[in-house]
């Protein structure tokens, strides 16, 4: 029998995390499948699980003076039904494209991020929102700037003895929107998505924060892109965006999709993401 | 703090439909595993263990959630409610009724989750729009109903005053009474071939090939057994009592039951552990003494033909399985007799038949018979398969056939079956297996990929001069259906047309892939893609309506198929297309002024027309139906079809009904037991509604008519049955029988009609002229899409069908079919592709779901066939048939593209539009 800890207290928590090679089980929908496709051809082992889920203090959205806390266990369901600034609209949005209603009711914002899959829904809004991660040990807390916590494809900064226990987001002005393409409309891996926040002032861009994922091993920030659209009318910002700004992406072939796709798709999905910008207002936020 | 894993499972307390229960489980255990094993709640079903499916949907806390996701010991102190249960406010309750009301369960595997699904969101919101159903049913996948119907059901619960109750006093011929196997469906108590076993059945697995192709040799695998507690025996080719091997045709048992010393595709079975579950799921395939020898596998039809190609099976030295042939005319001739000629060449993939029921059952050996219960789609073959395996008499076997949670073909080839049968004939314990989603994937037959080359020539008037095929159909590593789709391909590959010179030529080439054998079709719908495309060019070239041509060629009363049948009886293509010209009409306006925008989401509209042939091709495929009544008045009927969603178990009996004139509520109906039904063939080809539906209707009147003649009655008189006496009314008078008068035989049977029927056909000759079957059904379909011509991608907007059935039995069931082959169409166009190896889940591999489908309309057109049973002929494959290519047509007429490449993902499309490959 597969080892089963479920400790009550963040303390107790770390405590096994530190002695035992565990898998970290939130809600289950990447640690799951990946067992069934292990098993399916013949290999039944698997480490012993440190399940989070009685570690309620982990669950919920809060707001403090400089930022908002994502507790670990915040499902993509909380996400989507919180009371919560337009900056945090583009991942709302990521969040109503998660698989189906079952993956977002379990599926949790943490577990988007320590999976660290190519086409993690979550992971271009946050590179856009400028999270960080909070990863607690019993050496202590460190906090990992989004970029620094993802190190490649399906790589994470987690050391052996570290779980993630919440993502930080600083406060900002500014409107977050989100695009995905896929192949049909729900339970659907991204082929491409882009995730955009943009914050402006009387029709003119006064910052601009852009990302793609499934287009490389980790979604990258457009920062080229970025500082072009600096002080550019909200209007006219689909038309700046130029081949020369996707550069830096490296898209693959896959049963999904091609590279060569992918690469013109994003351009595209980058137009349209500024374009739903200028079809509305875009609020700002204190 | 629980540091200290345990050894032994814990005791987990679970409040499960309200009540506090208690149970013994590895808290790392899926609750849907928990669930079914450990409180035995089998109405949560399990399609993929990945969340990808939604089928094990119930509500944690409230909220839906896969229980396939939730580790049981997540679960400790949680509400779970389950589809056994009434749900909050007793709002499953209700919303089973709906689902029943409005045929919204077909095989019912998904249904469960579907109705835990909609309970979540009625319980939060008690008016619902269509696009909130979507949303909230989008985590559940279903296959048989293209979800039309389901979220129909969820909307007349939410506004009960369209409640609509289908409800009558006989439930006869054209009538839309629910299913009547129906409520098992939406109760959850129906019993798929996961859902029972003998408690002390041992559990098999099987482990099976990661190469495509490779030589093995075993160690010493005793030892394995000896040191693996609780392992009961590794069964390997050699312990095969009988022929080790099997396949649908007699002199085509290519297949292994389990690989001696060689396989030929990923996925293939190489040896069965069977002991204690633990045992044979903790035992890894790493740690068994298979010694590999890899070889070059054969990829694609190409690589099978290529000259020095390496030679799947030593009977077919040049990989050609089969080869099919129809000529009539001269070809050549007609095509230099043709203003506008056009041609192409059209690829499509393996496709997936994606059943959410992965294959499952258990077999129990009783003295010297073996009895196996699984689903399946074809109990008598599965019959003659053991008994060759196992070396037994054919009356020493018997199938009993469990609710089938989808098949479309993929369960017409044996799985479980002989592998069950083995294991139990030699243990003499019953033996179960459940296969997980990928292991179905990888082992399952798929949808022939195809490559055809054809050329059509009309004349000015765009009256069609000629049409050549020549199609090429990976049929992977075993023949399964090979032979079947390489001759129903030339008999339907110029499509449902009046064409004097023809000449369809194809082959069935093995490679190393997947099995590729029966699917919805039977490799018609990949011919009809190349076909309606083609026609769409001659329109085009000729100036003419696409609705036009089409109907200006479009077979009628009395004309002569290519392979010279003459259609004496029904033919209603050209009301199908009547029926839709107002529509097409509009379709094509509508999009003119959408486009006018010059947006870049383009509209278009699209057309295309199908025939299929109902039964087997000119083969005998008789069907037998027996109906009795007892002394004590009970009224049986002895039915052997597989209802496997599609409904012939309601149909047959509406008919059977009808024809002895009793309702159908007085009928008890026995289903698909080898020991007590007789033959019915198999549920393919479209045949059970045609062919069993004869069978039926005949016997109800043969028992009609020993009735009638006991109370010497004419025949119209009624009849009457209230318990054990009998009554029937002719006229004035009414004579009663004691059916308890009457002598009885063993069984208490005192009355009986047995029929067989078998279709009209004749062989065909070389040149495929003949009489290939009994009827045909015929349908054209219109597709309004939206293009994104900047991305690809494709939404289908409106699908309008209309299908020549002869006879709708029962209509709402028809729809369910139309409905469901509509999206299986939509799947086979627009993304749809089985990779060996790559695709073998359900989420890399795509169908469709609530989101992806069109509206749906349907005319049911009633051309009347003289030889189909109140003139009925079959649905289950012209459903879909018309779909990919009427999609196809309408995404060329948005945006210009001709697609010749299945399925167009985004960047295919994409690639065409940019003009690149």
């Amino acid at each position: 029998m597969i080892g089963y800890h479920r400790p009550a207290t963040l303390t107790d928590a770390l405590a096994i995390r530190a002695r035992h090679d565990v898998q970290v089980l939130a809600g289950g929908t990447d640690v799951y499948p990946a067992f069934a496709t292990r098993r399916a051809w013949g290999d039944p082992a698997h480490k012993d699980v440190l399940d989070m889920s009685a570690l309620s203090a982990l669950r919920g959205i809060s707001e403090h003076a400089d930022h908002w806390r994502f507790g670990a266990l915040t499902t993509w369901t909380d996400l989507i039904r919180a009371d919560l600034p337009p900056l945090f609209d583009g991942y709302r949005m990521a969040a109503r494209e998660v698989g189906g209603v079952q993956i977002q009711n379990r599926g949790t914002l943490a577990g988007n991020i320590c999976t660290a899959s190519p086409a993690g829904d979550g992971i271009p809004c946050l590179l856009t929102l400028d999270a960080e991660v909070e990863l607690s040990s019993q050496r202590g807390v460190r906090l990992v700037p989004i970029p620094d916590f993802i190190t490649g494809y399906r790589a994470t900064a987690v050391e052996a003895d570290e779980i993630v226990t919440a993502l930080l987001v600083p406060k900002s002005a500014g409107q977050g929107r989100f695009l995905k393409l896929g192949a049909r409309k729900y339970l659907v891996i991204s082929i491409v998505m882009v995730a955009a926040v943009i914050e402006a002032d009387k029709g003119a861009i006064t910052a601009a924060r852009l990302a793609v994922g499934s287009c490389s091993a980790v979604a990258q920030r457009l920062t080229a892109l970025e500082a072009a659209l600096q002080g550019k009318s909200l209007a006219d910002a689909p038309d700046i965006v130029a081949v020369d700004h996707l550069a830096g992406l490296r898209p693959i072939n896959d049963v999904r999709s091609t590279g060569a796709y992918r690469q013109d798709a994003a351009l595209t999905l980058v137009r349209d993401v500024l374009a739903g910008f200028a079809g509305g207002a875009v609020r700002s936020v204190a | 703090m629980l540091d200290k894993p345990q050894a032994t499972a814990p005791t987990i307390p679970l409040i499960v439909n309200g009540e506090a229960r208690q149970v013994a489980a590895d808290p790392f255990r899926p609750l849907s595993d928990t669930l079914r094993e450990g409180l035995g709640l089998t109405g949560t079903k399990i399609g993929c263990e990945a969340g990808d499916c939604g089928a094990c949907t119930v509500l944690m806390d409230g909220a839906q959630v896969c229980a396939c996701l939730i580790a049981t010991g997540q679960a400790a102190g949680a509400r779970i409610e389950t589809v056994e249960g009434p749900g909050p406010d007793g709002l499953t309750d209700r919303l089973r009724h709906a689902f029943l009301a409005h045929g919204a369960a077909q095989c019912g595997i998904c249904t469960p989750g579907m109705l835990m699904a909609a309970t979540d969101l009625l319980s939060r919101n008690a008016t619902p729009s269509h696009q909130d159903v979507e949303d909230a049913l989008g985590g559940v996948l279903c296959r048989c109903t293209g979800y039309t119907k389901i979220i129909e059901a969820v909307l007349m619960v939410a506004s009960p005053v369209a409640a609509r109750i289908m409800e009558d006093d006989t439930g006869h011929v054209g009538q839309r009474i629910a299913r009547l196997d129906g409520l098992a469906k939406v109760d959850g108590s129906d019993r798929f071939g996961a859902d029972i076993a003998p408690a002390d059945a041992l559990w098999m697995r099987v482990v099976r090939s990661p190469h495509a192709r490779a030589r093995f040799a075993f160690g010493d695998l005793e030892a394995v057994r000896a040191a693996t507690p609780g392992l009961a025996a590794i069964f390997t080719h050699a312990d095969v009592p009988g022929e080790n091997s099997f396949g649908i045709f007699p002199h085509l048992k290519d297949q292994p039951v389990l690989a001696p010393g060689q396989v030929r595709y990923r996925g293939e079975a190489v040896v069965a552990l069977v002991g204690t579950r633990d045992a044979v799921e903790g035992l890894a395939d790493a740690a068994l003494p298979i010694h590999w020898s890899i070889e070059p596998a054969v990829t694609g039809v190409d690589a099978g033909l290529a000259e020095g190609a390496p030679v799947l099976h030593a009977f077919a030295p040049d990989n050609v399985l089969a080869r099919g042939n129809l000529k009539t005319g001269d070809v050549a001739a007609g095509h230099a007799a043709g203003a506008a000629t056009a041609s192409g060449i059209f690829t499509t993939a393996f496709v997936e038949h994606a059943y959410i029921e992965p294959e499952a059952g258990y077999a129990v050996r009783v003295g010297d018979r073996i009895e196996v219960t699984a689903c399946t789609q074809a109990p008598y073959m599965d019959l003659e398969e053991v008994a060759r395996v196992l070396g037994l008499p054919q009356e020493a076997v018997r199938i009993m056939p469990t609710a089938c949670g989808g098949g479309f073909g993929g369960k017409l080839d044996v799985s479980v079956q002989p592998l069950l049968a083995v294991a139990a004939w030699l243990l003499k314990r019953p033996v179960r297996i459940i296969y997980s989603r990928i292991e179905s994937m990888a082992s399952s037959t798929k949808r022939h990929p195809a490559r055809i080359v054809a050329k059509a020539s009309a004349d000015a008037t765009g009256r069609l001069t000629a049409y050549e095929l020549e199609g090429d159909f990976n049929t992977g590593a075993y023949a399964s259906w090979g032979p079947t789709v390489a001759n129903r391909v030339p008999v339907h590959g110029a499509g449902p047309y009046k064409v004097p010179n023809v000449w369809n030529r194809t082959r069935a080439v093995y490679t190393n892939e997947t099995p590729a054998g029966a699917f919805r079709g039977f490799g018609v719908p990949q011919a009809a893609i190349a076909n309606e495309t083609l026609m769409d060019d001659l329109a085009g070239r000729l100036g003419l309506d696409r609705w036009a041509i089409r109907r200006i060629n479009a077979l009628d009363h009395g004309d002569a198929t290519y392979s010279g049948h003459r259609l004496a009886s029904s033919a209603g293509l050209p009301q199908c297309l009547d029926a839709l010209k107002s529509d097409w009409d509009q379709m094509l306006g509508r999009v003119a002024s959408h486009n006018e925008s010059g947006a870049r989401k383009r509209r278009g509209a699209g057309i295309a027309c199908m025939w299929y042939g109902c039964g087997n091709t000119s083969m005998s495929n008789p069907s037998t139906m027996r109906i009795t009544l007892a002394g004590d008045g009970k009224l049986t009927f002895w039915n052997g079809a597989v209802d496997i969603g599609q409904g012939s178990t309601t149909i047959l009996a509406q008919m059977a009904a009808e024809a002895l004139g009793l309702p159908v509520a007085a009928f008890t109906l026995v289903v698909g037991d080898t020991d007590l039904t007789a033959d019915a063939g198999k549920t393919s080809a479209s045949r059970q509604t045609y062919v069993s539906g004869n069978a039926a209707r005949l016997a109800g009147e043969a028992l009609r008519a020993r009735i009638l003649k006991l109370a010497n009655a004419g025949a119209d008189a009624k009849l009457t049955l209230s318990g054990q006496v009998l009554s029937i009314s002719d006229g004035e008078s009414v004579r009663t029988i004691d059916l308890a008068s009457l002598r009885a035989d063993a069984d208490g049977v005192v009355l009986e009609g047995i029929a067989t029927w078998d279709p009209p056909t004749t062989k065909l000759d070389a040149d495929g002229q003949g009489i290939p079957y009994g009827t045909y059904g015929f349908a054209a379909q219109i597709a309004e899409v939206e293009v994104d011509v900047g991305l690809g991608t494709v939404k289908v907007l409106n699908i309008i069908a209309a299908h020549d059935v002869g006879r709708a039995i029962n209509p709402t069931l028809v729809e369910g079919q139309i409905h469901g082959g509509i999206a299986q169409g939509l799947g086979l166009a627009l993304m749809e592709e089985f990779i060996p190896g790559r695709t073998e889940n359900l989420h890399d591999y795509l169908i469709p779901t609530t989101g992806d489908m069109p509206a749906i309309k349907t005319y049911l057109i009633e051309d009347p066939e003289e030889t189909g049973p109140f003139g009925a002929k079959g649905v289950g494959e012209p459903a879909l048939v018309a779909t990919a290519p009427a999609i196809l047509g309408a995404i060329r007429h948005a945006c210009g593209a001709r697609m010749t490449q299945m399925p167009v993902l985004p960047h295919r499309l994409w690639a065409a539009l940019k003009g690149r490959a």
